[in-house]
């Protein structure tokens, strides 16, 4: 009955004549420069296997992008022989969202709202950086309110700390140390609780605007954070107590994921990584912004290049946040937490009204009976947005994953005409190769833990 | 487009004659998404050019002269020199572009990060911007470098027509290049020549067409509410600017 | 699939129906699907101040023959779809779907070419979570009204009985489009 002979998608010496065509919908394969491209989607798995000619020795292995240990949709193709991995390669794009494409169709403060939710552990570091970036655009960087700066070091700090808490919690739950996931959630919350106690959400909050910060701190904050902070030391006492110096973790971390001076500096990576490298590079205190030169605190570095050394350096560096953030505390004087500028200051404070939500009585009452031009500006600032001059900027930050850099230009209009978000995950994934090659594959997963990506941010 | 003599006569010592003008990107007319006609606002009528910061001329100011001079005399041992090598420079905003020839762009890259007073150690990526009313220079590749010994930043700006957009890959002198260098072929289409293996690595394989591009659409759907129909953002009315 | 397909209808029936309700409702696992920021609110959920274990549910399982809850967790990308569908074909009946999260639920606000338009284009949802993402105890309410929902689910003769007067109801149902005058 089977009598209609199938055109056979790729040449694999005409053993494809009677067999259905080896293309679907899903997972086709064309010709490159580089040679033959087969897009696999799984279930043809040993199809494309058995084309792509290759020794017997070697497996490849798929892991992901489901699976419980990449940090969210990452696909890591490993090249086996025996345990030892010969050639590994990341496959992302799993979780691309096309918020660039979206942000030049929404006002430059709508895009925060947006920009947030990219690397979505260390969403006020992105929010931080977009909002320099345009800051330095509209050429109000020296204008924006002390306060506001400061309500923007203690929410970015508190966002490092939570950040690390978490890769420390997911390496230690990947390798198999699951008391350091229970631990390190729990003193998550407890920042998460300051966070939300300052802008309203636990993630994704929105709250550094262009301009200054969208919510100043409310009655009662700087206690409430004061006494978190006293409570956190011995609570975070928990992971290293139980981590460091302790054998089987050392024989799971030490002299593993190993990327010397040298390969950061090629493969361009920043942060934790490139600090466990020996190398004390820290944008807070080379190029700093919103005033960090007015903080003491240290840049803690590692030698040992491995998967250990930078477990130790996140660790300090929540110290350090730690203690920049009782600085901050310090510093706080009253006054306004947006730029004076009317014509780009977000108009309103948000409060819990009547209908549990909206803006606080007294600005309606303000704009309403008070001021026609605040009136205007508030109408025009939230259906318009403010103008930005054309040019472009590049504003990096110092994220808790390593250097985010936004790179914007600006048409002179309402929208962003384009905005390139570096994202420290994305660049810093392309040493997996380096780090994993050669190694074991119960390895590779203690690397990728290292690099701590965040796929929100590798794919945007 | 149209040219604007006056901003290229000013660095007439940098952009040779007769090179397209940099500044000038678009010119826009009407607002509200209304033309022609029928439109009483007034609005319509409305005419803007959209102009880039111009060229500088030197003194750049700070250290960028310094860097110049630098540049200049590392690619004359290229048999090349900073006027051959760049259009343009651009100093706005505390930052320095230069705008380079595709064809001498691995060259001047190399000596960004060779030379000891230069020494740009880190390439924190490219990205691509398009604006296609910009005639034969559609595609504008954007790289940024760092210099941590120096503490400085530097920017370097390649264009190309949507035509031939091939610019030469740079993963041979900055191997960090490589995902960013994909990335920008993916959602914009420009081609790195040399790259060790140029493919999507952000949408699917199978992707036809550049997301990024001006004229890519948005891609959304109709949001349908009780009783009502919301079209998606790219369809709305706005205050086209 | 058992004993309950061949059972008349009557109090017998009822007396499975409310038994194996209990029992999946009791110890529903979870698949991790988590794929954006909602995951780490599922993350923490399931840790020591949201607990998920008082549900039964603290075990999310990574295989999915092993699960029978598919919670997804956060924007499904044109690129991913493919792969839920076959994680969601990979598990066991009795399976039930949660999307978490306004970008699982109807493509959230990112309206573009790159995410699919809610996890409904691909797999059938029993429940949908909006928030953005939402609270842990939000989506501890969701899987509560989930477990309600299944220890009310109907077997056999009984749930034909109620698919005939479910697809009658919705022939007759007023369209969303036609809702008018709720928007104030």
């Amino acid at each position: 009955m089977n009598d209609v002979t199938y055109e056979a998608a790729f040449d694999d010496g005409g053993s494809a004549t009677t067999e259905p065509p080896l293309t679907d919908a899903y997972s086709g394969s064309y010709d490159t420069t580089e040679g033959r491209v087969y897009t696999v989607t799984g279930g043809d798995w040993d199809t494309v296997l058995a084309a792509a000619a290759g020794e017997k020795e070697r497996v490849v292995v798929n892991m992901g992008p489901q699976h419980p240990s990449t940090h969210g949709v990452l696909r890591l193709i490993l090249e086996m022989q025996g345990e030892t991995i010969t050639e590994a390669r990341c496959g992302i794009g799993y979780l691309h969202t096309g918020i660039e494409k979206n942000l030049e169709y929404r006002t430059w403060t709508q895009a925060v709202a947006y920009v947030t939710r990219m690397d979505y552990l260390a969403p006020i570091a992105n929010e931080a950086a977009y909002c320099l970036g345009v800051e330095r655009l509209l050429g109000i960087v020296d204008d924006v309110p002390p306060r506001a700066q400061l309500m923007r070091i203690i929410t970015l700090e508190l966002n490092r700390i939570s950040s690390h808490l978490v890769a420390l919690a997911t390496g230690g739950m990947e390798m198999g140390a699951l008391t350091a996931m229970t631990n390190g959630f729990r003193d998550r919350e407890l920042v998460l609780d300051m966070l939300e106690m300052i802008t309203g959400l636990r993630m994704n909050h929105a709250y550094i605007r262009p301009g200054g910060v969208a919510q100043d701190m409310p009655e009662g904050g700087v206690e409430k954070i004061r006494a978190v902070l006293k409570q956190l030391p011995a609570q975070l006492d928990g992971v290293p107590t139980l981590l460091v110096d302790n054998g089987i973790w050392k024989d799971r971390t030490a002299g593993i994921g190993y990327l010397d001076l040298a390969g950061c500096m090629a493969l361009g990576i920043t942060g934790p990584v490139l600090r466990s490298a020996g190398l004390p590079h820290d944008l807070r205190k080379s190029q700093p912004y919103f005033g960090y030169e007015k903080f003491e605190f240290d840049v803690p570095t590692t030698d040992t290049c491995d998967v250990y050394g930078r477990f130790l350096v996140r660790l300090e560096e929540i110290n350090q946040s730690m203690r920049i953030l009782d600085q901050a505390l310090d510093m706080l004087e009253p006054g306004p937490v947006m730029v004076a500028d009317k014509k780009i200051a977000w108009p309103s404070q948000l409060s819990i009204g009547s209908d549990g939500q909206g803006n606080s009585l007294e600005h309606i009452r303000h704009i309403m009976g008070e001021s026609m031009e605040a009136l205007i500006h508030h109408f025009k600032l939230v259906t318009e947005g403010f103008h930005v001059p054309t040019g472009q900027v590049y504003a990096a930050i110092e994220a808790p994953r390593g250097e985010v850099g936004v790179h914007i230009v600006s048409d002179g209009g309402t929208r962003p005409y384009r905005v390139h978000f570096r994202d420290p995950s994305f660049n810093n994934l392309q040493a997996t190769a380096a780090m994993c090659e050669g190694g074991q594959v119960a390895d590779v997963v203690g690397a990728i833990a290292s690099i701590d990506p965040v796929l929100g941010g590798v794919d945007r | 487009m149209t040219d604007t003599p006056d901003a290229v006569g000013a660095a007439a010592d940098v952009v040779p004659a007769g090179a397209p003008t940099l500044p000038v990107v678009d010119v826009r007319s009407g607002m509200f998404g209304s033309s022609g006609s029928g439109d009483t606002s007034g609005y319509g009528g409305l005419v803007r050019t959209i102009e880039m910061p111009a060229p500088t001329a030197r003194p750049f100011g700070g250290w960028f002269d310094e860097a110049a001079d630098e540049l200049d005399l590392a690619l004359q041992e290229d048999g090349l020199s900073l006027d051959r090598a760049v259009e343009a420079v651009v100093v706005d905003r505390g930052e320095i572009t230069f705008h380079v020839r595709p064809e001498h762009l691995l060259a001047f890259v190399q000596r960004l990060r060779d030379e000891s007073a230069l020494r740009f150690e880190i390439c924190t990526g490219v990205s691509g911007v398009h604006y296609p009313n910009q005639t034969g220079r559609e595609l504008h590749a954007v790289w940024h470098f760092l210099s941590i010994t120096h503490n400085r930043r530097v920017r370097v700006e390649v264009s190309v027509p949507v035509s031939h957009p091939h610019v030469p890959s740079i993963v041979s002198v900055y191997p960090a290049d490589d995902w960013h260098e994909r990335e920008t072929f993916d959602m914009f289409g420009i081609v790195f020549d040399d790259h060790p293996g140029l493919t999507r690595i952000l949408m699917p394989d199978d992707w036809v067409g550049f997301p990024q591009r001006k004229d890519y659409p948005l891609g959304g759907i109709p949001v349908e509410y009780k009783g009502a129909t919301i079209p998606p953002p790219d369809e709305r009315r706005s205050y086209s600017s | 699939m058992g004993i309950e397909e061949a059972l008349p209808e009557g109090i017998f029936l009822t007396t499975v129906e409310k038994a194996a309700g209990l029992a999946r409702s009791h110890s529903m696992w979870p698949a991790t699907f988590g794929l954006a920021c909602c995951s780490i609110e599922m993350m923490s959920t399931g840790a020591g101040r949201f607990d998920l274990a008082r549900f039964g549910m603290e075990v999310f399982r990574p295989s999915p023959r092993q699960a029978d809850l598919m919670i997804v967790a956060g924007r499904l990308s044109q690129k991913m779809a493919p792969v839920l569908r076959q994680i969601y074909d990979q598990m066991p009946e009795p399976k039930w779907v949660l999307a978490m999260g306004v970008c699982a639920s109807s493509g959230g606000m990112f309206n573009n070419y790159a995410i699919v338009q809610g996890v409904d284009h691909i797999v059938p949802v029993d429940i949908y979570l909006p928030g953005c993402p939402p609270r842990p105890e939000m989506l501890i309410d969701a899987i509560l009204k989930l477990h309600e929902q299944v220890e009310a689910t109907k077997l056999g003769a009984h749930r034909q009985k109620e698919i005939t007067e479910l697809e009658e109801a919705a022939l007759v149902a007023e369209p969303t489009s036609a809702m008018k005058g709720l928007l104030r």
